[in-house]
């Protein structure tokens, strides 16, 4: 199979779909490879490190579109101004194409793609499961993203990032603000942090503070009940009272801070307008917005795409193409996850894929089955990363299975079925059975019941405040105090009836092992314990 | 001695072994309340003696302080590696003085009920003999296996379910037989009978368990040993024994549930038995990729660089007697100024609490010994977690894998951190017969060898 990679056509795209050590893997794995001449150029790839790893050399763009049974690309395929035709249209039919796609908003393309019968893979629509990170693209670009936004913020920022004390005077740490800890943020934080700056970050989903904090970032928090964790690990839409406080957040860290960088987006939706141009007013001249979410229509309202602007003293940085700038590394790590979703496709390693799509990952990916659209993939049944609480003391048996129930809850319960699973249907069963032995049983009975009933209660309560870490001394001391049965036989061991008599000694002399035996050695594990 | 006195004297025993088991709560308190027990276990004695024994005083006397001799010198001798043994051993005696006492009850014939306290006392008779002879043979099937002289394999008898189940219909129609039974010969006859069969349902119970859930068995015959002394507290009306009976059952039923929980299995699963033997495991593809090892030199300039440091004991520490070398490598590197801790598993070793035991002994200061649910989420920040003899309980696949036999069982995370060494024999599967994809993760390093030797060369190298 012949995997070919032509070069980006896309107006300042200096990245490329692979990398002359992943060409050396795939070739290993049996694939044959072509690129096209020039296409690792603004990666730093030349021509010579491609026919060095054992890959052919298209001289154009025709040969390489034309030779290719499966098309790597980066940005999605478009209309070649200089051939006067669509990309599309130099692939040859039935061919396969992995690169981002953006199905969403480019139903048109989907079509296209559609009727030339092809079979498209959409890396921005690996499912975000853990099982797939290694293929997971967005996360990959969106770590570079991050780091190059601290990077042109500080380009543009006049000062240091970091505090010092010099012979010259004192210099002041710069503050800055990430709002939206997703891979973005993070990576933003962690390099904001390594060249110096007081950090503080803004998410609304309350799971990734420690995430922050982690990372030694100032975790701002709303004190407002609200959890916007949405599908896929993305926020959701959150309610308008939060929003209002939110505004109000940043409107005081907007005074305070030096560089404001936003990351905040929300899947298939125009990105949140976070920082208004009151905000922007409000802050230092020279003060920098680096805003991720541009493409999408920008986190801040004054931000242009693409561009650099200066308004009421503040530069915002509009870049969509950060990944672009730092060509070098974001191919190589977009290579690697090509070649990890290959790689699932090919486990035979035979040089031919397969798309299997009961695969949970594959099925996501794929967008175009031989000219079916196949956008957008059902919901995955989230199971796998259920993980079960324990130790809690307060955990019954009952709210366990009821919460194992519902965890598996692929099928929804029958009325019955909560019934049954619910505390009542014990306390019911509990009450019959004791009804009917009230009914029968003798008043001296029932009070030795009582005794019984309470006692294993006591038991509940003491046992459950026990150390883990005393489990085996607890052991020991239990099976001690069970020999109390030895009473039994020491009424027993003055009838004048010889068998009992007999019976009842050996029962004591064992008990007296047990009794002995299990009190020293729980001692002698307790004294151990002293430490 | 008046009756309301000995009432008294027990109910003053029973406050006192609820006392014993609330001081387990903490170190602090663990052995004044081990005290509380033996004030409360001789009180409850010296009055029995006192109220109820009429004669045969030297004969009781010798067998007393003969039992309380051999039992003292166990309790001396035992190796803390061989506490499950013990346990189960002690259990054992139990279930017999159960069986014993019920029969002797039964024979005794100046004991004389009639109408419904006749039935009652006769049910209690059966279920407390049953009780006691499942616990008795159970123990002895478990001490058994833990000791090597039963393989540890489960036994697999064909229709094993079914039999089961034949064996709880004889007894129950047994049962019915016995209490109707006019005659006292015939209806010895028939309690004899269930006890026979009671015996074969503990022999047969436990064998059927494999050696991985023993934690499980271990505090489920805990639970018997408890549950029969209450029996027969009921046959004797005696209600010290009923509230002690209780505890100690209850107790074992908690820590079984522990145990079940760590092993995110049901109990009535284990119960039935054959862990590891089951398919599904097999028809898994093997895992793939190279295992990387490393000697004790790469090991001193691992761990050299280290700051924070893990160290998670299996069954393989006990073993191998490993805890000592274990724990001097531990003070070396404390004495570094590394950061040193335990993570244990619940259901590492062969009973509840059985490494924090070990490691007590070998003088582990215990602050520094961590349950899994403490110290799981410090993972990432480790520089280099050491696995010492552990398998199943640091097995990725319960998180990763939906169709392992292991699924959604809680693990140690060791593979999060930065490094993970891996002490072992050789590549052999854990109990629960699955792969551990840990030891060919690009951070894991395995160490193949004799714990003890490993780790006693290492602390020497260090």
């Amino acid at each position: 199979m012949k995997i070919a990679i032509p070069a980006e056509i896309h107006r300042g795209e200096k990245r490329v779909a692979t990398s002359p050590e992943v060409v050396g893997k795939l070739i290993k794995a049996g694939f044959e490879v072509i690129v096209e001449s020039g296409a690792g150029d603004g990666a730093n790839f030349a021509d010579d490190l491609f026919l060095g790893m054992g890959a052919e050399i298209a001289r154009d763009a025709e040969s390489a579109w034309a030779a290719g049974d499966l098309i790597l690309k980066v940005r999605p395929p478009e209309f070649n101004n200089e051939l006067g035709r669509h990309e599309i249209e130099l692939m040859r039919e039935g061919a396969q194409l992995i690169s981002f796609i953006w199905p969403a908003q480019n139903q048109d393309l989907l079509q296209h793609l559609a009727r030339r019968k092809a079979t498209v893979m959409a890396m921005d629509s690996i499912p975000r499961i853990s099982r797939a990170q290694k293929l997971d693209a967005l996360s990959s670009m969106a770590n570079i993203a991050g780091y190059r936004a601290v990077i042109e913020a500080s380009h543009q920022f006049g000062r240091f990032l970091a505090g010092q004390i010099t012979a010259a005077g004192k210099v002041e740490p710069a503050k800055v603000l990430v709002i939206g800890a997703g891979v973005a943020g993070l990576a933003a934080i962690g390099t904001a942090k390594s060249l110096g700056a007081i950090v503080r970050a803004f998410d609304t989903r309350p799971e990734v503070k420690e995430q922050i904090q982690s990372m030694d970032a100032e975790f701002l928090e709303l004190h407002f009940e609200e959890d916007g964790t949405g599908q896929g690990g993305y926020a959701k839409v959150m309610s308008k009272e939060f929003i209002a406080a939110e505004m109000e957040l940043f409107a005081r860290q907007a005074c305070e801070v030096d560089i404001i960088i936003t990351t905040a987006l929300i899947p298939g939706k125009p990105a949140p307008k976070l920082i208004t141009r009151g905000m922007v007013e409000t802050m230092r001249d020279g003060s920098v917005i680096v805003d991720l979410a541009a493409e999408q229509g920008g986190n801040c309202e004054a931000t242009v795409p693409g561009k650099v602007v200066h308004r009421h003293g503040v530069h915002i940085v509009g870049y969509t193409d950060l990944p672009s700038r730092l060509a070098s590394q974001s191919s190589q790590l977009y290579a690697t996850n090509v070649y990890n979703l290959i790689m699932e496709m090919c486990p035979q390693k035979d040089g031919t894929i397969t798309v299997d799509m009961e695969d949970d990952v594959i099925r996501g990916a794929t967008v175009v089955n031989r000219g079916d659209i196949t956008w957008p993939p059902p919901p995955i049944a989230v199971g796998a990363e259920r993980k079960p609480s324990f130790g809690g003391q307060a955990i019954s048996a009952e709210e366990g299975q009821a919460a194992g129930a519902a965890a598996k809850g692929a099928a929804e319960p029958s009325a019955l079925a909560r019934f049954m699973g619910s505390v009542w249907l014990p306390l019911i069963l509990g009450g019959a059975a004791l009804f009917g032995l009230g009914q029968v049983a003798p008043p001296s009975f029932m009070a030795h019941f009582t005794v019984f009933i309470l006692s294993c209660f006591i038991g509940y309560m003491v046992i459950w405040n026990v150390s883990p870490s005393l489990h085996t001394p607890l052991m020991s001391v239990t099976n001690a105090i069970s020999s109390i049965i030895i009473l039994g036989a020491l009424t027993q061991i003055s009838s004048g009836n010889t068998l009992i008599y007999v019976l009842a000694g050996i029962a004591v002399f064992i008990t007296c092992i047990n009794i002995v035996g299990g009190f020293s050695v729980t001692q002698r594990m307790l004294q151990m314990f002293k430490g | 001695m008046s009756s309301s006195l000995v009432t008294v004297a027990y109910l003053a025993s029973a406050v006192l072994f609820i006392l014993a088991l609330g001081g387990l709560s903490t170190n602090d308190t663990a052995r004044r309340g081990n005290l509380f027990g033996i004030i409360g276990m001789l009180i409850a004695l010296v009055v029995t003696i006192g109220a109820f024994v009429t004669g045969h005083y030297e004969w009781l006397i010798a067998i007393m302080i003969a039992g309380g001799v051999i039992g003292f010198v166990l309790a001396r001798r035992v190796q803390m590696t061989q506490m499950p043994e013990l346990v189960a051993i002690l259990h054992s005696l139990v279930g017999l003085a159960a069986v014993l006492i019920g029969i002797a009850n039964f024979l005794d014939a100046s004991i004389q009920y009639t109408g419904v306290e006749k039935t009652i006392h006769e049910i209690e008779i059966y279920i407390g003999v049953g009780i006691g002879a499942m616990t008795f043979t159970g123990s002895v099937i478990a001490y058994g296996k833990l000791s090597g002289l039963i393989g540890g394999q489960p036994m697999m008898l064909p229709a094993r379910h079914w039999l089961n189940l034949a064996l709880l219909v004889a007894v129950i129609v047994i049962g019915v037989k016995f209490v109707g039974a006019g005659d006292h010969q015939q209806a010895t006859l028939l309690l004899l009978a269930m006890t026979f069969l009671a015996l074969l349902f503990g022999i047969h119970m436990v064998a059927a368990i494999g050696g991985a859930d023993m934690p499980v068995v271990i505090s489920m015959l805990n639970s018997y040993s408890g549950w029969a002394a209450a029996a027969t507290g009921f046959m004797l009306s005696n209600d010290l024994l009923i509230v002690t009976g209780a505890l100690v059952g209850s107790s074992g039923a908690i820590l079984s549930y522990i145990m079940c929980k760590a092993m995110n299995r049901h109990f009535i699963s284990v119960i039935a038995g054959g862990f590891g033997t089951s398919g599904g495991s097999s028809a898994r593809a093997a895992i793939q990729g190279e295992v990387q090892t490393i000697d004790t030199a790469g090991m001193v300039e691992l761990l050299n660089n280290a700051k924070n440091v893990m160290i998670v004991p299996g069954y393989g520490m006990a073993t191998a007697q490993a805890q000592h070398a274990v724990a001097d490598i531990a003070r070396t590197l404390i004495k570094k100024g590394v950061k040193v801790r335990f993570g244990i598993h619940p259901v590492a070793g062969r009973m509840p609490g059985h490494m924090n035991v070990l490691l007590a002994e070998a003088k582990v200061p215990y602050d520094i010994v961590f349950e899994m649910d403490e110290i799981n989420k410090d993972f990432p920040q480790v520089d280099v977690s050491i696995v010492v003899g552990a398998n199943d309980t640091v097995n990725p696949l319960a998180q990763e894998d939906a169709d392992s036999p292991i699924a959604g069982m809680p693990v140690l995370e060791v593979w999060k951190g930065r490094t993970t060494v891996v002490l072992k024999r050789g590549m052999a599967a854990g109990y629960a017969g699955v792969d551990n994809p840990l030891f060919v993760r690009e951070n894991t390093r395995m160490l193949f060898g004799d714990a003890r030797e490993s780790l006693e060369a290492l602390s020497q190298a260090l």
